[in-house]
């Protein structure tokens, strides 16, 4: 059984706007395992991306957690025999010590955007060491006691960021990391600067990954490139990868599980075989006819959802996607709200279609 | 451990160089549209002059010390002439003496100038000592009248005050407070303006408002009142130096209201790129996005901002100084030289003593073609 690093436990983030409070994420509870890759998909403006970034305390203004916990099981990043420290995210102060600590050094997270998530006055050799003066440390043996080692831990130096910033250029595929170093973001490509992105976010090697659609803004030879980077790095340094994407295909090659999410709730959530040979959810199986298929006959329209994301502010009663649900059942979906159910052991799913009523 | 990588990129000279000269990119463009700008270079060329010969080297380049108070008191200009004391033209100037007179007008002595003597200007004379850049001690100026050879002989180009020291000499130790205050008033002003105009637009809200309002405030006030007051407040026991820094910190404390707007204005565009947001993931604190991450992409226009704020700096010190709220008379700037014309008696009598107005006039107008040029070349891409 594989040992959990994140809990997310009936998460709700809402904005208070003027027009009232939008509840941008309602009751989500999925866990992040060590080692593993979760897939989070849905549609724009699902909340995918804020229950990430309220994983990392970094919820833009006015939004707040609230209700619910977000735990980290914390394990020392130099001391591994320490046990292991159980941290509610949720309670920490968004601009403390500990939560700075965990960001980049413990959980790092990589953007959709890799034109413009570098700053433009430093070279990308300045970029990676500053992520390294923050967070990584050098393990010095001070002495030996009987057999057994006395180590301390230093910060990097100047010339140990540079040394590292090289490798970590070369590992994630940057032909002459001699030279890239010294290179500014604007000297590099697309595909280069999110190679960057990635080198900085594992040059402290974090416990996980938050990659919030890592490859939407590159095209498709350069996608499989950064992915095929990715799963190679994940088995090198032992990481956890949670995905968010709104490509279906993406999240099957990346994610052991996947989590769907339809208007700031988890519609189905279930390993990637079973979600995609068996989706239980109207939602999820609308969103797997909607791939465009190679061998499909010419003319036929792809299908689509019908209707439209309903308004914020305006939610459907009962079921949210009952406008829209192809199996919609009068009477039931507009009137009772569906609980999040097991339908099969590890597949679970939030639709009256499962439940006796 | 990269073994074959080290030698594989190292032994590549050409990529190297190209390397370097991608990064130079941008500051040569800026570069190669700045040339392009006559007006901007005679505007740096002028200013470079200015420091170099009122600010650094002053005791050097004029023939009297500052406070040298000859007995030629109200002395007329001495014009430079090219002929020797026969009448032949020759290509080392040379200076026409001065005379008493008695002035039945004034009912006093005054020097006027007197054609029939005539000496030889030197250059690289013996004269009064003193220390270069305060440190080596010497007593060759540029150019002046050998002592030795004619000990009666002066070189007033300019003219002298009622006091007889040198106007010429005055006017070069002048722009060195002058200059001085512009540069490091400004200093102060960019680093308060900055830090201000970055936690207001980095935090916004109650910051925010609160930063904006007290610019506001500071702006609102009427400037000669506030001078009056802040002037007086300086005890008259303080020396001149620490009246001053305390008169620049004064200029600073009424100005810094502007750059700080316009940073603002630049931080609050800057912080919705998304580097910030990956700044702050990566766990940097908001200190260190403010001052590393998004002032120096603000850099460009503050540079811009400062130059072009400089020649005001000068002015108001002038302006004090004249009203006598700035500067006093132990220290030499181009107000307080101009504070001496206060009498419509000099502009009568003496009006030789209003020559520094050209000198404060030629600074302000170098640093504004300067401004121009700079914010012109900052854009490259820009459009003309």
């Amino acid at each position: 059984m594989s040992e959990p690093l994140l809990e997310i436990k009936d998460v709700r983030v809402e904005f208070e706007v003027r027009d009232g409070i939008i509840r941008a994420v309602d009751g989500v509870s999925y866990t992040v395992n060590r080692g593993e890759t979760i897939g989070v998909i849905g549609e724009s403006g699902c909340g995918k991306s804020i229950t990430a970034k309220a994983a990392m305390q970094m919820l833009p203004k006015p939004g707040k957690i609230a209700q619910g916990e977000i735990l980290y099981y914390r394990r020392d990043k130099f001391d591994p025999s320490k046990p292991t420290q159980l941290v509610n995210i949720t309670e920490l102060d968004p601009d403390g010590e500990l939560i700075r600590q965990i960001r980049g050094g413990e959980f790092a997270m990589i953007f959709q955007e890799p034109m413009s998530s570098l700053t433009p006055v430093y070279t990308t050799g300045t970029l990676i060491s500053e992520a390294l003066f923050l967070h990584r440390k050098i393990p010095v043996t001070v002495g030996d006691q009987m057999s057994q080692k006395i180590m301390q831990y230093r910060p990097v130096t100047k010339e140990e960021a540079r040394e590292i910033s090289i490798e970590m250029l070369q590992k994630v595929g940057i032909p002459k990391p001699h030279e890239r170093v010294d290179a500014y973001p604007h000297q590099l490509s697309g595909g280069q600067r999110q190679r960057v992105m990635i080198a900085i976010a594992l040059s402290c090697e974090p416990f996980m990954l938050i990659a919030d659609e890592p490859t939407t803004a590159l095209d498709v030879s350069i996608e499989a490139q950064i992915l095929d980077l990715m799963r190679e790095l994940q088995e090198t340094v032992d990481m956890s990868i949670m995905f968010i994407t709104h490509n279906l295909g993406v999240v099957a090659e990346m994610a052991k599980e996947i989590v769907v999410m339809y208007m700031g709730k988890q519609v189905e959530s279930a390993d990637t075989v079973s979600l995609f040979y068996e989706p239980k959810h109207p939602y999820t199986r609308a969103l797997l006819q909607a791939i465009p298929k190679i061998g499909r006959r010419t003319g036929e329209r792809l299908a689509s959802i019908k209707g439209m994301v309903p308004d914020p502010f305006h939610l459907p009663p009962g079921c949210v996607f009952h406008p829209r649900c192809p199996s919609f059942m009068p009477g039931k979906c507009d009137r009772i709200v569906p609980t999040w159910k097991e339908a099969e052991p590890g597949h679970w799913v939030r639709c009256l279609l499962y439940e006796d009523v | 451990m990269e073994e074959p990588q080290v030698t594989e990129a190292g032994p590549e000279p050409q990529p190297q160089a190209q390397k370097q000269e991608l990064s130079q990119a941008y500051w040569s463009l800026v570069w190669w549209k700045f040339k392009k700008n006559k007006l901007a270079i005679v505007g740096a060329i002028l200013i470079f002059l200015f420091y170099f010969v009122c600010g650094l080297f002053a005791e050097f380049f004029s023939p009297y010390l500052v406070n040298y108070q000859s007995n030629h008191l109200e002395s007329r200009p001495q014009p430079i002439v090219f002929k020797t004391p026969e009448g032949k033209f020759t290509l080392r100037p040379h200076v026409y003496g001065t005379v008493a007179e008695l002035d039945l007008v004034q009912r006093k002595r005054t020097w006027v100038v007197d054609k029939t003597q005539i000496y030889p200007i030197s250059f690289f004379v013996k004269g009064q000592p003193y220390k270069l850049l305060g440190l080596i001690p010497m007593d060759i100026h540029l150019f002046g009248i050998n002592a030795e050879k004619y000990p009666e002989a002066t070189v007033f180009l300019f003219g002298t005050d009622r006091l007889g020291r040198d106007l010429f000499s005055r006017i070069i130790y002048g722009g060195r407070l002058s200059l001085l205050l512009g540069l490091i008033g400004q200093a102060l002003t960019l680093v308060l303006g900055m830090v201000m105009g970055a936690i207001s637009g980095y935090y916004g809200g109650a910051t925010d408002i609160l930063v904006q309002r007290l610019t506001e405030f500071v702006g609102a006030f009427p400037d000669i009142p506030l001078f009056m007051a802040l002037a007086a407040a300086i005890p008259v026991t303080w020396s001149p130096i620490l009246v001053y820094f305390m008169l620049t910190l004064i200029l600073v404390f009424i100005r810094w209201g502007g750059l700080a707007r316009q940073v603002r204005g630049l931080i609050l565009s800057l912080r919705e790129r998304e580097y910030v947001l990956a700044a702050k993931s990566a766990g940097a604190s908001d200190w260190r996005i403010m001052f590393r991450h998004l002032l120096p992409g603000t850099m460009s226009h503050v540079i811009v901002i400062a130059t072009l704020m400089i020649p005001g700096m000068i002015l108001s010190e002038t302006a004090l100084s004249w009203l006598g709220l700035g500067l006093r008379p132990p220290l030499t700037s181009w107000g307080v030289l101009l504070q001496e014309v206060s009498a419509v008696r000099v502009i009568r009598f003496a009006p030789w003593m209003l020559i520094p107005v050209p000198f404060i006039i030629l600074a302000v107008l170098a640093f504004n073609m300067l401004g121009d040029g700079l914010r012109d070349a900052m854009d490259p891409y820009g459009g003309r």
